[in-house]
């Protein structure tokens, strides 16, 4: 057979087998997503995605609503009884997929759980927190010092089915070193919206409407199919072929092409996600760079320096496609109510070589950077940008851009941190800044004791000493001065190098609708589809 | 075969060029108007290669001169392009045109030193391996089998993970060159050693090699005086052949994440990064590359395709 | 014979101990495992207790022997990322990826063969020159760009095929299978192709080849001289001879279609054995890692085998160089 007449075969043959896919039936929903699901054990790990997905098959106390505002879940309302007494009314009637009833020792047995050894979510709650049960729908928490933010972080830390747990030899959290998988990470047993038909790890995972849900349904699906796709043209492409409903993320560049496209549309909205450039600032002398016997990044007009000589305006055109804010704060202006008052300091090539000839390099010098190449929206590329954006001003920097695993591996406190100079994002998990401050400005050992994210080993004891009141302080205006008072610290002191927040891309058919909140997580319990 | 141990004599007496014109194969060259059209372009990108820093508009390594502005400009003669990039610039600002003479240069030289690398290494051991035989042959042979039930990509990511573990602190644009030769270069060597080693099989029971024996020259001499020319003819085949695939082996690899960084893209680095642009408009980042990778490698293996056959004295 | 079969299984089982030893050794120097697997709060002391519990601080030769000996009652532990026995993953993923090479051993041979003898038949007409440039334009062009293109064309412009995974699949037993359903079947056409296209130019060439040389020999010469028609000898005498080495080379490159399957399930999220080894490598997952190779290996040890034994039960002259060896 001849290879054109074959082709001609082909067409014919898918023609044959019926022209356009098989519409799915009404009611399912269809979405991929780059990433995979691992494991179903909701505290086995701290991401996003993982998290995310499991909101729509567990829930909390309480979740957050599309605005991203605290609404009442598993708990129907709670009240600070004294600084350190929180009180937790229970929803009565509320029941697992299995049957269970919902109540105050699965609230307690959870609570234990997420702080239990193999758990990825520890910090979800303080541990010296006590749990006390009152009666079966009541729950105090007793804490050792006054926290205005404990219950943050909560809408992602989901209730398990205590008696459901024991039966299943699920009362352990699937850590990474046991030798065979629990009923937990395969399967799942949640009060959600949702319940897991079947779970092919890493593959695709399908869902069914949970009929006995307690809440009124706010969508129309029945059945709901997960993909993962990991390469970003094919993800695109089984949206713009109408395979798939949804699929996020999409590239930057490809957002006008799902517009154009008569039966899609590029969903965007800011994220809260903060990229920026951090820079070692605790070793004596950079483990990569020419500079010998000393740490050009412990002089702060080094560290300013690099910063007026990035263009991330030009970023913003060239590499986001506009889909990102250039931010002067570690934080998105959402979630922090005097971000007006920060300014950037202006891109400027002349006064980044002043600043660098001052320091004593007129010539510039050699760094070596680190940076993921799957990780955030266009990591590389933008990598790449700062890297000949500094070679402008005289900074050879030796570009090593890597997957996020070994890129992690890498950088973080369990290698110590081995890097000089790096691009990382961050999203406060509890949508505030003292998270931000806490995570990535505290001052840290070599072993990463202290601020365990603060890669660069920033350190200013007064930021430090500010953190700790902020946490403490119950009075938001006051709270809120703390905040600004530690980032005009750590903005004069260039501690990081922020670029943008990011921008959210999902890419939905138009036959359905959604919400799409700003932390990047999907609801499938808001999906509608015509 | 045979029959072109005498003409060997020849050529060093009569002169190279004079006998070459004068051969079959350049009449066979001669007559096929598409194998010349590919020896030309061949030449066109050997030259284009080794003269980039000469040639090129401008020069994509240098960092410095890069404008992120000028990003994403397209061909000269669409709407926005600009006469500065002909074929327009990449995501970066690089202007396409001198990046893909420069990636040229950097795919050829991990061609060229990964099959060099693959020749030598199986050239070597085809000729130990047929010529001594017996448990050293059975050795290497064996080694040729397990090498086998590799393939070339696999141990492309089995070395580049090794390399990134041994040596950590390494930078991967010292270490991605030769983590690239030396993968594919090992995937390759299997086939000249097969070859060599049933040509030297044939070769090693001719009288002229026993007779070389008999004066008492040593086995070395004997191997890559004597037998080696022979067997020069299907090597070079392999050559050529191998040239191709290495090319489109390092294009491969760099979609898997091992090969050339990004700041100094290979013709497929250059398709790798460019394939994100495809569905966005911006076709001219993957679509220039691409079609500069497709001609280098049809054009090299239209002359394989030719060499084989016009080597092929069966088939003349 | 019995010997020579004797022989033969014995050195196989030495190459797959060799690359069982060459796998167990990589893998020491992928990475530290024990990072992927924890929190970034896991203090050294933890690490090392999950280190002494993986056995990763046990002697090499330990180490080792407990590889091979799970190896060869296909244990291969434990996955790090997905916390599940990687004999059963691997299991799961097999027939994706199998089916997926089966196909596109389908379509080269298909295809290439016809090519091939038209090619081989007609030496210099137009239409073969054609075939030789075309075929080779199949491969001038990096795998993964020909499968973006294809879905390109294929899923978004005429939306006439599915550009992700396997369409809808039938269990079949521990098998499940997309060549039951009309979307399974529609899914692996792509696929295919992409990963089919360099067999089908190596196949077209090899039949080729060979048909040249056998319409040179003496053989066809007296079929011909004896007045079988031209139709007769082309197929019946000639094709039939040729075929023997393109089934042998065929079968000899499943190792690297499955290889190179890698790129193509990624390119189409097809849910493989490929896919999976990707993953595992950015993971160091080392279990995968080392079930993979050692599936590939003993796969082509076996393919090897069965080639080597058919060849001395089939012809006769090999036999004696066999034994002879």
């Amino acid at each position: 057979m001849k290879l054109k007449t074959f082709k001609t075969a082909v067409i014919a043959g898918a023609l044959a087998l019926g022209v356009g896919l098989t519409p799915a039936s009404a009611a399912t929903l269809k979405f991929a997503f780059q990433g995979s699901l691992k494991s179903l054990d909701p505290y086995s790990l701290n991401e996003t995605f993982t998290l995310g997905f499991l909101g729509n098959v567990y829930e909390g106390l309480v979740r957050r609503g599309p605005d991203l505002a605290i609404e009442p879940s598993l708990a129907t309302s709670w009240k600070v009884m004294e600084p350190t007494r929180w009180r937790f009314n229970l929803r009565k009637g509320v029941k697992f997929h299995n049957g269970n009833d919902f109540n105050a020792d699965d609230v307690i047995f959870s609570a234990n759980r997420v702080r239990s050894e193999g758990s990825d979510l520890t910090t979800r709650i303080p541990k010296d927190a006590k749990f006390v049960k009152v009666d079966d729908y009541t729950v105090d928490v007793v804490l050792t010092s006054p926290n205005p933010i404990l219950n943050y972080e909560w809408g992602s830390w989901y209730i398990i089915d205590k008696e459901w747990a024991e039966a299943n030899n699920s009362v352990k959290v699937t850590s990474a070193s046991d030798d065979s998988a629990t009923k937990i990470s395969l399967a799942s047993n949640g009060t959600g919206p949702f319940k897991v038909v079947s779970h092919e790890a890493g593959v695709a995972s399908k869902l069914e409407v949970n009929k006995d849900w307690w809440d009124t349904p706010k969508h129309n699906i029945d059945k709901v199919e997960f993909t993962t796709i990991a390469s970003d043209a094919t993800r695109v492409a089984a949206l713009l072929s109408g395979e798939l409903d949804m699929v996020y993320p999409v590239p930057v560049q490809d957002l006008k092409r799902v517009n154009d496209n008569a039966t899609t549309t590029a969903l965007t909205g800011p994220e809260l996600r903060t990229i920026f450039l951090g820079m070692d600032q605790i070793r004596d002398e950079l483990l990569e760079s020419s500079v010998k016997g000393k740490n050009p990044f412990k002089d702060v007009r080094v560290r300013k320096a690099f910063y007026q000589a990035i263009n991330v305006e030009a970023i913003k055109k060239k590499v986001m496609r506009n889909l990102a804010t250039p931010s002067a704060l570690m934080i998105s202006p959402f979630l922090f109510s005097k971000a007006d008052q920060f300014q950037r300091y202006p891109y400027d090539v002349a006064a980044s070589k002043t600043l660098l000839a001052e320091a004593g390099y007129p010539d510039g010098f050699e760094v070596g950077m680190d940076c993921p190449n799957d990780r955030y929206v266009n990591d590389e590329a933008i990598c790449q940008a700062v890297t000949s954006m500094l070679a402008k001003v005289g900074i050879k920097v030796n570009l090593n851009a890597q997957p996020k695993s070994k890129y992690f591996a890498k950088v973080l406190a369990s290698n110590g941190f081995e890097t000089s100079f790096f691009l990382l994002g961050w999203t406060p998990g509890s949508l505030d800044s003292w998270n931000v401050i806490s995570n990535l400005h505290g001052c840290r050992d070599e072993k990463g004791n202290g601020s365990p994210f603060n890669l660069g080993g920033y350190c200013n004891p007064k930021v430090d000493e500010l953190a700790k009141q902020i946490l403490v302080e119950n009075d938001a205006a006051k709270r809120d001065d703390l905040i600004a008072q530690a980032y005009k610290i750590t903005t004069d002191e260039v501690a990081y190098i922020p670029l943008h927040q990011q921008g959210l891309a999902w890419g939905v058919s138009n036959k359905i609708s959604l919400k799409q909140r700003a932390d990047n997580v999907f609801m499938m319990y808001y999906v509608n589809k015509k | 075969m045979s029959d072109q141990t005498a003409p060997q004599i020849d050529i060093v007496e009569k002169g190279m060029l004079a006998r070459a014109l004068d051969s079959d194969i350049f009449f066979s060259f001669r007559q096929s108007k598409i194998v010349m059209a590919a020896a030309v372009v061949t030449l066109i990108y050997f030259s284009m290669a080794l003269f980039a820093p000469w040639i090129a508009p401008h020069n994509p390594f240098d960092l410095a001169s890069l404008d992120l502005m000028d990003g994403l400009t397209p061909p000269a003669w669409e709407e926005d392009g600009v006469p500065q990039f002909l074929l327009g610039t990449d995501d970066q600002g690089r202007d396409l045109l001198s990046t893909i003479m420069y990636g040229s240069r950097i795919s050829l030289a991990v061609g060229f030193a990964s099959v060099a690398f693959a020749a030598i290494l199986g050239i070597t051991l085809g000729l130990i391996s047929g010529y001594f035989g017996g448990f050293i042959d059975t050795v290497i042979m064996r080694i040729a089998d397990i090498q086998l039930t590799f393939p070339s990509i696999l141990i492309a990511l089995l070395i580049d993970g090794t390399v990134s573990g041994l040596f950590p602190e390494s930078r991967r644009e010292d270490s991605a060159f030769w983590v690239l030769v030396l993968a594919i270069g090992l995937s390759f060597w299997v086939q000249y050693a097969r070859t060599v080693r049933s040509s030297v099989l044939v070769e090693k029971e001719r009288e002229y090699v026993q007779a070389a024996k008999l004066i008492g020259l040593k086995p070395l001499i004997i191997m890559f005086r004597h037998v080696l020319p022979n067997v020069l003819g299907p090597v070079l085949v392999i050559i050529t052949i191998n040239l191709a695939l290495a090319v489109i082996t390092e294009a491969t690899l760099s979609f898997l994440g091992v090969g050339i960084p990004v700041t100094q893209p290979s013709l497929g680095t250059m398709i790798r990064i460019g394939q994100d642009f495809l569905f966005s408009g911006e076709w001219w980042i993957t679509i220039f590359p691409g079609a500069a990778l497709a001609i280098l490698v049809l054009a090299v293996n239209l002359l394989g395709d030719w060499l084989r056959d016009a080597l092929n004295p069966k088939l003349r | 014979m019995l010997a020579f079969m004797i022989r033969r299984i014995f050195q196989s089982i030495i190459v797959m101990i060799v690359v069982a030893l060459i796998s167990f050794l990589l893998f020491r120097f992928v990475g530290d495992p024990v990072n992927q697997m924890v929190g970034i709060e896991t203090t050294p002391e933890q690490r090392e207790a999950l280190r002494v519990q993986l056995g990763l601080n046990d002697p090499v030769l330990t180490q080792f022997w407990r590889f091979i000996w799970g190896a060869a009652q296909f244990d291969f532990g434990i996955s790090y990322q997905f916390k599940q026995s990687v004999a059963e993953m691997i299991g799961k993923r097999a027939p994706a990826t199998l089916e997926l090479s089966l196909m596109s051993a389908i379509f080269a041979m298909l295809v290439g063969i016809p090519m091939g003898v038209y090619t081989g038949l007609k030496r210099d007409s137009w239409l073969s020159k054609f075939f030789l440039t075309f075929s080779l334009v199949g491969i001038s062009l990096p795998t993964f760009l020909i499968g973006i293109l294809l879905i390109y064309v294929f899923a978004v412009q005429f939306q006439v095929l599915p550009s992700f995974g396997r369409g809808e699949v039938v269990q079949v037993g521990f098998w499940s299978t997309g060549l039951l359903t009309a979307s399974g079947l529609k899914a692996l056409i792509l696929p295919s192709i992409t990963l089919g296209l360099f067999q089908m130019t190596l196949i077209m060439r090899l039949v080729r080849s060979e048909m040249l040389e056998v319409m040179r020999t003496d053989y066809i010469k007296f079929a011909r001289a004896r007045g079988l028609s031209r139709k007769a000898v082309n197929f019946g005498h000639a094709l039939k001879n040729t075929l023997v080495p393109v089934i042998t080379i065929t079968g000899l490159q499943l190792g690297s279609v499955i290889a190179f399957a890698i790129i193509t399930e990624t390119v189409f999220s097809w849910p493989g054995m490929g896919l999976l080894f990707l993953q595992s490598v950015q993971n160091v997952d080392i279990p995968i890692m080392a079930a993979y190779l050692m599936l590939i290996g003993f796969l082509f040890v076996v393919i090897n085998l069965i080639v080597d034994l058919l060849y001395v039960a089939v012809d006769p002259r090999i036999r004696v160089t066999g034994l002879a060896q």
